[in-house]
């Protein structure tokens, strides 16, 4: 009988597959972005309004991991660009070995930019590296701005923050100061946008961001 | 639900060194878990009893829990304190700006093996 010491962290084989899967996107030229956000905080619409604005000048294909239904997927549908519903078979984020068999069922079709919108919710995500190029996380107005002290793992590991619903701010005390300065002070180097993805406020600088990022992808 | 997908990547881990190191028994698996992980510890448990079955190599594997104590920093008054007892607040001058310094990993420490 004998002890190996191992002192790895549970999720290193996870770690180790979205290292793989992150070589091939990039050899592929394919940005691969984690949406992130607690239910409710404005993902599908966030990317209906993406979608919308930036699909002549990219192709563009979502993932929609839910634990059931594809309501979110058929919305997407919609506007014209391609959705594959994923499936997480009840579980609460997705890895990297579920994100692939995602991007398998979208086909050989190439696409710049693939939306991977997570699980809603805060916590199981930011531990699971699906293989993402980038991490986009969104907090909207109404659920308050001590999110990032609730929550620092997500504040901790996302590359953006977008502030959503914008315009309700005024019917809420949401102090975007406070906020803005707990999420620089988990993660200095956080890009942060204040979009309403309801009328439009703030999409320009977001989209401006999104469209640099699918083109440094491909250097 | 979380739990379940931690013990997933878990016994994919020990899978995988057993192969490297060409082990065929894995008979204790000792994991260290931070105090405020969110991982509820008698659910792992349960969770790992079942899902071992799955891997001969593991499947008599006992899992050994020890826990790591969460420890917050204050950065107003540049002091620590424990995480679980006082919460967000520091309790020597009631700064809300706090942050976890440690408390949250799951690792594995070692394994014992045949």
């Amino acid at each position: 009988m004998r002890i190996i010491e191992l002192k790895e962290t549970v999720t290193a084989s996870n770690d180790r597959d979205a290292e793989v899967l992150r070589s091939e996107l990039k050899a592929k030229g394919t940005l691969l972005i984690n949406l992130m956000a607690s239910p409710g905080a404005g993902k599908t619409t966030l990317l209906e309004r993406t979608i919308r604005d930036m699909k002549d000048r990219f192709r563009i294909a979502v993932m929609e991991a839910d634990v059931d239904s594809d309501v979110d997927a058929v919305r997407i549908e919609k506007l014209g660009a391609k959705a594959v519903q994923a499936h997480t078979g009840g579980m609460c984020h997705m890895d990297a070995g579920m994100t692939r068999t995602a991007l398998e069922e979208l086909g050989d079709e190439p696409f710049d930019l693939v939306v991977l919108e997570n699980v809603g919710n805060l916590i199981c995500p930011a531990e699971f590296d699906t293989g993402a190029g980038k991490k986009v996380m969104l907090l909207s107005v109404p659920e308050g701005d001590d999110k990032p002290l609730k929550y620092p793992l997500m504040f901790s590991v996302s590359d953006v923050l977008i502030l959503t619903k914008t315009d309700v701010a005024p019917y809420f005390d949401f102090d975007f100061e406070a906020c803005k300065r707990r999420a620089r002070q988990l993660n200095p180097n956080m890009e942060i946008f204040e979009v309403s993805s309801k009328t439009g406020d703030g999409f320009e600088a977001w989209e401006n961001w999104l469209g640099k990022a699918i083109l440094d992808w491909k250097k | 639900m979380h739990e379940m997908g931690i013990i997933l990547h878990l016994a994919k881990s020990l899978e995988e060194t057993a192969a490297e190191q060409d082990i065929q028994k894995i008979l204790r698996v000792t994991l260290q878990v931070g105090e405020v992980s969110g991982i509820m510890t008698d659910y792992f448990t349960d969770c790992w009893n079942y899902f071992r079955k799955r891997h001969p190599v593991l499947d008599t594997a006992e899992l050994e829990l020890e826990t790591i104590p969460a420890v917050t920093f204050c950065s107003n008054c540049e002091r620590t304190y424990p995480t679980v007892r006082y919460g967000r607040e520091c309790p020597y001058c009631h700064s809300g700006e706090t942050w976890l310094l440690r408390g949250n990993e799951c690792i594995i420490k070692e394994i014992e093996v045949e």
